[in-house]
């Protein structure tokens, strides 16, 4: 099967989604961030990888989150960044997408960070720039954001290295996530046991279970003895039509409160990949509690996208050639 | 000693333990107060450890702290052959302001991985000096960088890959392939 993420000899060309990335690859980016997460912590906080390359942050839906941690990491490569709004500009004037990227090739952009509102959009761009071009995709519609799984289980793996013996809740907005898709792939590839799901029957894609996880209805039966809660955010935006009856309803059913948090271990990690509807999906003391590692996830997102945007634009570990 | 590039068979190949010991005796003189010693991924981060055991009481005596540098993300040769699957956080749990740094390596040859240590190194803050320390110099340098302490030299071809590496039971040998 041609995987458009791999180059001929399996080294990582393009980020597009978890899915059909091999265990060695996903290890190689998480040990790599590993290592960048040190360089924030110095005097100078860069280091000279991608000097004279050009990163393009291509937004075609607003993040500013998503795009101030590439943005930062990018810099943190020595890149030059250009990020574009891309939907208050050419694109309102008709221009296409493949336009839009034709034009920024032709200004020398070496790498493309892509986040688009249509599953697909950085798979589309994959596909037509050339062999010396790389893409991240930032986010596609329902599909995948592999840089947010990845942060995700990294930091996971800081808090419980041993990802072996783990018990995993997601809870919430399965449906509408991108990121819980990601995430699925990425625990289960690297060997987590056991991935549960709790949502109600309206937020959960259909055949859920076939991506390996245990699906629970009931927060009090699924967060029984987990090591990890990640909570996701109710995309109120993305829904249309009533699949909920309010969302003070839905916090009373499946909102993390410090008594619901109690099921879980006493040791157990809570994590939420922002922006947070504090008192619909997760309440204020525990999104702010001891527990909680929301905060470092951002940090530990820097290190992800570094790692990812190094990987990439380095030349092929292939073609070895000596020197010490 | 060979003093010119020669064909070396690993026969010939020096005990790396009993140059160990001939480059602690070199080594102890620079130990002094606000130094700290830097052993570059891996060989010498190994031979670090081995310093650090064989010349404690001075190490002590003179509060010398020390750290390890992973040189992947400073090298100049990423462009061609990329990031290393396995790279390692540099750790350097010490102000590098003002110190004199003993940069330790194992095999000293063409002075590029002594001047990406250098650039990191400089990302952590300006030292007072930096002194390189190399348990070999097999020649062949491409840049004006030279390790002002060796155990030996040992000229070789360049076709020729000499490592050091750790033993199961952590004692220090070279390989030549």
């Amino acid at each position: 099967m041609n995987n458009p993420q791999l180059d001929k000899d399996g080294n990582l060309r393009h980020l597009l989604s978890i899915e059909g990335l091999p265990k060695r690859i996903l290890n190689q980016i998480l040990d790599t961030a590993e290592s960048f997460v040190g360089v924030a912590e110095r005097e100078v906080k860069k280091v000279p990888l991608l000097r004279g390359k050009t990163v393009c942050n291509l937004f075609f839906e607003n993040s500013t989150r998503t795009r101030t941690t590439f943005e930062i990491a990018a810099k943190r490569l020595s890149a030059d960044v250009i990020s574009l709004n891309v939907s208050t500009s050419s694109q309102s004037k008709g221009e296409t997408i493949l336009d839009t990227v034709d034009n920024l090739i032709a200004m020398h952009a070496d790498m493309f960070v892509v986040r688009h509102a249509q599953s697909g959009a950085a798979h589309l761009i994959a596909r037509h720039v050339p062999p010396h071009i790389h893409v991240v995709n930032a986010g596609d519609g329902r599909h995948s954001h592999p840089t947010q799984g990845l942060l995700d289980v990294f930091t996971i793996r800081k808090y419980k290295p041993d990802l072996h013996n783990l018990r995993i809740a997601i809870v919430g907005d399965v449906l509408h996530s991108r990121v819980a898709r990601s995430e699925i792939h990425a625990l289960t590839t690297l060997g987590v046991p056991e991935v549960r799901v709790i949502a109600p029957k309206t937020l959960l894609p259909a055949q859920v279970e076939k991506l390996g996880v245990h699906v629970f209805h009931d927060m009090e039966e699924g967060l029984k003895d987990v090591d990890v809660v990640m909570m996701l955010r109710l995309q109120n935006e993305r829904m249309s039509g009533a699949m909920l009856p309010s969302t003070q309803e839905y916090f009373k059913t499946y909102g993390l409160t410090q008594e619901k948090l109690k099921l879980a271990k006493p040791d157990a990690i809570v994590m939420h990949p922002g922006p947070m509807n504090r008192g619909v999906e997760i309440d204020s003391t525990v999104a702010d509690g001891k527990q909680s590692v929301i905060l470092p996830q951002v940090t530990y997102g820097i290190a992800i996208r570094m790692a990812v945007m190094a990987i990439l634009a380095g030349g092929s570990p292939a073609s070895q050639a000596g020197g010490a | 000693m060979t003093t010119n590039h020669s064909n070396i068979t690993p026969s010939q190949l020096p005990d790396a333990e009993g140059l160990l010991k001939v480059l602690a005796q070199k080594l102890e003189p620079l130990l002094q107060e606000n130094t700290a010693l830097v052993g570059i991924h891996s060989g010498g981060v190994w031979l670090m450890q081995r310093l650090l055991a064989l010349l404690d009481d001075t190490i002590a005596r003179h509060a010398i702290e020390h750290g390890t540098l992973d040189v992947s993300f400073y090298r100049d040769d990423y462009a061609q052959r990329g990031l290393k699957a396995e790279n390692r956080p540099s750790q350097i749990p010490f102000e590098v302001d003002n110190k004199h740094i003993i940069l330790i390596d194992d095999v000293f040859y063409t002075g590029r991985t002594t001047r990406a240590a250098m650039n990191e190194l400089f990302d952590y803050g300006r030292p007072a000096s930096i002194t390189l320390v190399a348990l070999v110099n097999r020649g062949g340098r491409e840049l004006p960088i030279a390790p002002q302490i060796v155990a030996a030299e040992i000229p070789l071809q360049a076709s020729q890959h000499l490592q050091l590496i750790q033993q199961t039971d952590g004692t220090l040998a070279f390989q030549l392939d």
